[in-house]
Parts: C-alpha cells; structure tokens; sequence
C-alpha cells in the first residue's frame, strides 16, 4: 500500500528520551521533517522543521524553555501555538499580523512520543496498552519501505504461533509490540515495546536490538535489489497573502471568542485576579508582552485588559481588574457579576505597547494596576536573561498586586510604597538618571503618573522614542471643528461631515450599521479601512506606524485633514 | 535537472577560480551549471577553460593543445567563463583599479544551497547578531532600520542604499559599537557588490564583491573578492577574517529548505528588513532565471 501524506494514522516519531532538557529533536513522519521539542512547563511540541521567515530548520534553533528561537535572525516562536512573538529586526514592532509555523498533533504515551500528518484521528492506543508498564526498545532505522518493514517483522514469528498485525503498522510478536513509523517511501523505523520491564534490561536490549540488526540487514539487502521508491513530496503551505505583501500593519478582524473564567481571587486591596482558559482546554492565541486583550462584560460594554503571563504561556491567561468604585460599570461588571465558570468574550491579543529587546538598559515603571503588562515584559526579559529594572509604586494603604509572580523575577524588582507626589517626581528622576543610548523607559499608571514621568524622562534628555506608554482611555479633547466629505466605497455613498459631528454619527444617520464601543477611540471597535485621503488621527488605540500608515482610522474621533476620505466600507 | 538552465543564464560570465591559484600547466577542475569543466593557465598566465571529457585533477597539460576553449575573461582576479554566448563586458566595479587598494581574493568555498540564496544572505543584514555573533552584530542591537532599495533600470541592477547596522567592532580602534552604513549593489543573478565606510579614509570606502559560481541548482561555490584601503592588516589576516565570516554562514545556508531560492511572495514570510531581497527575487523573476529557483507559478 502506497503511503499517502494525508494518512490521518498515529504513528511514534521519537522516544521519550530523545527530549531531554532544552534540547530540539529532529524527526521525520511521512516526508515530512520535524522538529520536536518539550517546553520547561512539560508541553510537547512538534512543529513542521522550517522557520516561516527564511526556511532554515528549526531543530537547530534554540529551545529558551518556553520559546523557540531560530538560528538565522532570532525569530521567536511560542510554545504550543508555534506563533511568533518577536521578530529582533523591527524590536519596536510587535508582530502583528498572525505568523505561525504549522504544527502537528502530538501525544506522549509509552516512553514514545506520538504524532500524525493531521488531526483527522484522535489518538487511540493500542488493544492492552493501559494494562501494562511498557517498556521501550532502542530505536532501529532501516533504509528499506514501511510495508516490507511491517512484513519482515511478520516473517519473524514462529510457524505454529503467527503474528498478530494490528492497526497503524504495527506487529505483536509474542510479549512485543513493533511499531513501524513511516518516515518516508523508501525509510522506516522499528520502534519496540516491551510488555514489562526486563529483569536485566542491558541484556533485554542487546538481545532485541541484535535479533533487529538482522532483520534490517536482510531488508536493506533486499531493498537494494529493488528500484528505489520515489519519496514523497510534502509541500509546505504558502503563507497567507497578507503576509507574503508585507504592509506595515494589518487592520484587525475583531473577531471574539468564548473564555472560561477558571479563577478569580483578591491579589491585593482593590485588585481582583482573573484567569480565563479556553473551554476545551486548547491552547489560547499567541501574544507578546504588553499586549491587551478587549473583554466584552455581560453589560453589553468593552474594555481593555493586559495580560500578565510570560513567554509560551497560552494555556490561560491572568488579567488584573482595578474594583474602583468610581467605575462606570465596567471593572465594575466584571468584579461584582462574573464569577467561576462564567463564559466571557474576549477578543485576539493586540499589542500597541511593544518591547524592545535590543536595549541596554529597559526601566519599567508602573503605578498600580499599571503593574500588568509591565509584569509580563519583566517574566519575558526575566526568561531570556536581559537586564531590567521593574520599580512599582504602590499608594499608601494599597498592597502590591501579584507580589508572589514578583518575587520570582531574577531582575532587579523594587516597590516604592506609599510616596508623596511631588516625591515621587524626585524618585523617578533618580531611578531614570539621564538618557544614554539604547535605553528604554516603560510606563503604565494612571493618567497623572503617565505624564509625570514622561515630563521627567523628556527633562533628562530621554527622546521621545526611547519612552513607551499606553493608554486605555482617550483623555485628549477632540477637535470636532472641521468638516469634509467621506465617500463609502463599498455602500457606494458619499456623506457630508459637518463640524461637530462624528465620522461615526454621519454614517449612522445615513442608515449604515456600524459597530462601536467606547466612542472615545480607545477600544478600536469602530475601525474602518481608509483607501484614500488624509486621517486626522484622534484616538489613542492606533500606534504611530499605523497612524503614518494612513491605511486605517477609528470613526468615532478621528477626522479629515483632506477634504475627502474614501472609506473602506 | 538541465532543462531549468534558462537562456539568462547559460549565457552569463560566470566566475570559476582565482586565477592566480591556477597552476600552470596543469589541470584543475570544477563544475559550472551541472558541467563538468576542466581548467588551467598557459606559460603566458592566461586561464583556458574547456568542457571536461577525461582529464583529471593535477594531470599534467599543455595549454597549447587546447583547441576547442569556452570563452574567458579574467576580472577582478578571478576568472570567469560562460556555456552560451556572453555579453562583451562583465559588470563594473571600478574601484578595483585604483592604484593604493589592497586587491585580493579571499578563497573559494563550496555551499549545498543554491547561489541565489547564498546572494540572499550577503544582502541581509538581521542575521549579524545571531550567525556572526560579536564580530558584524550583537545582542541586543539588533534593529535593521529603514533602507532604501531601488532596480536601477539603466544599469539594470538591484542597489540598496543607507543601510545602517550597529557593530560592536566596525574598526579595529572602536571600542564602543558604532554605526556603519553599507551600500549592496547585485549586478548580475549571482554576484553582489557590498561597499562599506573605510575607518582609514572617510571619504572612501572599502568594497567586498562576493561572486558566486551555480554547481548545480542546489550547490554553489562562494569566491570573495577585498578591495581594502587597509595599510595595517595582512594578507592573511583579511583573509583569515573573512573565512570566519563564511565558516558562520555556511552551516546555516546548508539548513536552508528548499535550497532553490522560492521566487513566489508566499513562499516564505518577508519582513520590512528583507526589501533587499524582495527587490532582487523580483529583478530575478523578470529577468526569467529559472536556474536554482523555484519561478512562481503562472
């Protein structure tokens, strides 16, 4: 039978030891190569053997515990969804459009590690296997085809006691299993199992591992004899288009997707903990550090979130929620009326608060609950073993929010409690001291704080571009003075902009139905395609690359500098 | 295999060997195109080159008895040869005449991948941090900035212009790391021309001429041509430096899949960095080279 690529069969690829700390494995299934790694977190990863970026194998890459590193420009690829997270040539970009390597279905069972071409089958072990401690052979290569594998090991059982073929290449021979991993037309590996453990296992081994080497020099030899098979051509998958294009940004989907709240906890005065899971259990999506995601609370409003976790964690993620009780429904939604096992909509991770990794220096400063995109930068420089300073400042009467994911920090991690205001200014002068190049300052806090310490970083000659902050409420006015027109590509309309009005309120009157949310350009609900004309940006949610970019804008500040908009819509 | 040697190519000068390093009167041999050459210098130091039929490597021979010869030209030290019919110029580099310059070649070393990846690779710049490690780059700077690349139409070449990288040890009296800028130039399917600022001359600069010879579609043979204004260094430690550089390349080039250059956008995943390479994987899709790439499919 001719091996197809498509063969939905698990098959071993490697035994359990081939994975030993920090270490990548090459392997191969079907034509196709591999590269099979276990993350620090225990997670088994095999992925296809090819970075997206340049096409070099990344089983030479480096296993960094919970991230894989590429060899050729040190892309970064995250542990169970193989996105990447940072891309060391453009360190003030996050990677924003979705690159991620193809992945393939694994399990570890037996002292073997499983895979298959696809995820058509589930894994399924063998007749008895539950029922027995097994007890792996060494694995033998043979240069000869899967099938004659599997029939040479048939040939092997006694006349009076045949061999019991089962499904998926496989062979018993009395107390033995031999598994068959196709590794291409013409390339096969016998794997073992032995039905327990041997009393003498060095001698067990030999004596297996010799009665093999015979039988794969009796196939070899035959296979010699035979025209060789042509391998089988895997292809590997195009990228998508707006990948392969390059542009500078891609504008969001916006798309949601349903979250179990597993946890919620008190991680300090006023600071609830949250963590949501996929509701299967899956992996969540790829996120970088600093990066937010929109949750969308029972109320019917959305608001923004970072996320804490450090690289490769996407089995949950941690948010903290600030229980103001000046809020206007929206913290306070989430802290009064969600509970465990509540399902909430969040949307993908979106970075607009990116980390640079080439400095020479990174100074984190939060203020509060500021601390939560800024512990996930220190877990993500703590991992890779760059130096960095994380200074919390914390009012007086608050505790410090997730002070045990502190503690753990190698860096060097210092709270500042309970500080004056104009003392502070003088504290973040002395933690600042004046700019020297590639150092890099990251502030979250509140408002004031922000401004604060931008005003300080801007006095010691920081530029601008070495001093990073987000901001998750547009506090800016907005200049509503102008007018202009906008024509809607799409709904074939154009529209009068008067002063005073919205982009957002104009269209709305004109009968379309466009999405919103916050209405202040902070939540990037209302964002719209821009084919033509020239944005008067307003928003605090677009970054300045996609500001320049020209190619977007939200609808519910931002206006015309032009006096036309062709609109994407 | 022979049937992707496009006309473009069998038609272009390709470089063979340092001619200096070719013996006299005797026989070296190589590989061009999946054709077997065979090589040598006559009395008067001037390569002949020939198809190859049963002459063997260092077997003794006389220049003169060569009758049936493929065209030559010695350029740049090197010589270079061509299976079809070949342009009467080779491209411009008209730096190598100036009279005070180090002219050398830098040795020859063979590479399992393609020659227009091995082009690729000389053209980027985000791989010094991580494949030369504390010589071109290191961690943490490892910002490609923004460059300028344009296909010169009437030189009918790629250039890439301002490009800044930051070097530990761009000269030997740096001793913080500094900013170099680099221009590249591809004049031809498989040589690229690199010029760099000269620590001994600023109003100069030093230039680089990596050529490359196409074995076959997937294997090529790297020869590196200095042209220094370096009143310090030797001969060997040039040489010496550059090995190293190609000796860090080599072993990541060789894990390179498929070793064919892929000239469709989606085969691979393009970042602003690699402008240099987009330009040139188009200049060579409208050229029509099919040799050592894999053309995008119409």
């Amino acid at each position: 039978m001719p091996l197809s690529l498509s063969d939905p069969t698990w098959y071993p690829i490697a035994s359990s030891e081939d994975l030993p700390f920090r270490h990548v494995y090459q392997g191969q299934l079907l034509g196709r190569e591999l590269a099979v790694w276990r993350a620090d977190d225990g997670t088994l990863n095999v992925w296809e053997n090819r970075c997206l970026h340049r096409g070099v194998r990344l089983s030479i890459g480096i296993n960094e515990g919970q991230e894989l590193k590429c060899q050729y420009h040190g892309w970064r690829y995250a542990n169970g969804s193989a996105g990447c997270t940072y891309i060391p040539a453009h360190p003030a970009d996050a990677p924003a459009r979705r690159i991620e390597n193809r992945k393939y279905p694994v399990r570890e069972a037996f002292g073997l590690v499983w895979s298959a071409a696809n995820d058509d089958q589930p894994f399924k072990p063998f007749p008895d296997a539950e029922a027995k401690a097994w007890f792996p052979l060494r694995p033998l290569p043979v240069n000869a085809s899967p099938d004659d594998v599997v029939a040479g090991l048939a040939r092997l059982a006694p006349d009076d006691q045949p061999a019991d073929m089962l499904p998926g290449m496989a062979v018993r021979l009395e107390t033995a299993i031999y598994f068959v991993q196709p590794v291409d037309s013409g390339r096969s590996v016998i794997r073992g199992l032995l039905a327990e453990k041997p009393a003498n296992e060095i001698a067990a081994l030999r004596h297996y591992n010799e009665m093999l080497t015979k039988l794969r020099d009796r196939l070899e030899k035959a296979a010699a004899r035979k025209p060789a098979p042509e391998p089988l051509q895997p292809s590997f998958e195009k990228v998508s288009v707006d990948l392969a294009t390059m542009p500078d940004i891609a504008i969001p989907r916006g798309t949601t997707f349903p979250v179990l709240v597993k946890r919620k906890w008190q991680s300090a005065d006023g600071v609830i903990g949250f963590e949501l899971a996929d509701r299967d259990g899956k992996h969540l999506p790829t996120f970088q550090p600093g990066a937010h995601i929109d949750v969308h609370l029972p109320n019917g409003l959305v608001r923004q979130y970072s996320i804490t976790n450090g690289p490769g964690e996407l089995m949950s993620y941690v948010i903290g929620v600030k229980q103001e009780s000046a809020s206007k429904g929206g913290s306070k939604a989430l802290v009064e009326t969600v509970r465990e096992g509540d399902v909430l909509a969040i949307s993908e991770p979106r970075n607009n608060f990116p980390l640079r990794r080439d400095a020479t220096r990174t100074v984190l400063i939060a203020g509060g609950i500021g601390i939560t995109p800024l512990l996930s930068m220190a877990r993500f420089l703590d991992k890779s073993s760059l130096p960095y300073e994380l200074h919390y400042f914390v009012r007086s009467g608050e505790t410090a929010a997730f002070r045990s994911e502190l503690e753990v920090l190698h860096g060097e991690v210092r709270t500042h409690m309970g500080i004056g205001r104009k003392a502070i200014r003088k504290e973040v002068e002395a933690i600042l001291g004046l700019h020297e190049f590639a150092n890099h300052v990251y502030i979250c806090g509140p408002g004031p704080m922000l401004e604060m310490v931008q005003d300080a970083a801007a006095a010691l000659g920081w530029p601008d571009e070495a001093i990073h902050f987000e901001y998750f409420r547009n506090d800016k006015t907005i200049d509503a003075s102008s007018s202009f027109e906008i024509e809607l590509a799409r709904s074939a309309m154009t529209l009068h902009v008067p002063a005073g009005k919205t982009v957002l309120e104009t269209m709305r009157e004109a009968g379309l139905t466009v999405p919103s949310s916050c209405e202040q350009g902070a939540c990037g609900t209302c964002l719209t395609g821009v084919i033509e004309g020239e944005v008067d940006h307003q928003d605090v949610y677009l970054n300045k690359s996609e500001k320049a970019s020209n190619s977007c804008m939200m609808t519910c500040v931002s206006r015309a500098r032009s006096h036309r908009l062709v609109l994407d819509i | 295999m022979r049937n992707t040697l496009d006309s473009i190519t069998r038609n272009l000068w390709h470089v063979v060997a340092a001619t200096d390093e070719l013996p006299i009167g005797l026989v070296e041999t190589t590989t061009l195109l999946d054709t077997p050459l065979a090589l040598t210098r006559g009395l008067d130091g001037e390569p002949v080159v020939w198809l190859r039929r049963d002459e063997e490597q260092g077997e003794e021979i006389d220049a003169e008895t060569v009758l049936e010869r493929l065209p030559v030209k010695t350029a740049y030290g090197y010589t270079w040869t061509c299976l079809g019919s070949p342009p009467a110029e080779l491209f411009p580099i008209p730096e190598f005449a100036e009279p005070d310059r180090v002219n050398m070649s830098c040795g020859s070393i063979g590479i399992h991948v393609s020659a227009p990846r091995a082009v690729e690779n000389f053209l980027d710049m985000g791989h010094f941090p991580y494949v030369h490690t504390d010589i071109l780059g290191s961690e943490p700077h490892t910002e490609v900035k923004e460059y300028d690349v344009e296909v010169s139409e009437e030189r009918d070449e790629v250039l890439a212009t301002r490009c800044r990288f930051i070097q530990p040890r761009a000269a030997k009296s740096a001793t913080k790391p500094m900013e170099v800028e680099y221009v590249y130039r591809v004049p031809h399917p498989f040589c690229s021309v690199l010029y760099k600022s000269c620590p001994e001359d600023e109003t100069r600069q030093d230039v680089i001429g990596l050529f490359l010879q196409p074995v076959s579609e997937e294997r090529c043979r790297a020869h590196l041509l200095q042209s220094m204004i370096d009143s310090t260094s030797t001969i060997t430690d040039l040489r010496r430096f550059q090995q190293t550089i190609f000796g860090q390349d080599k072993p990541i080039l060789e894990n390179q899949y498929p070793k064919k250059l892929p000239l469709d956008p989606r085969a691979e995943t393009p970042i602003r960095a690699d402008k240099s390479a987009i330009a040139y994987r188009r200049w060579l899709s409208q050229k029509g080279i099919t040799y050592g790439v894999i053309p995008q499919a119409s």
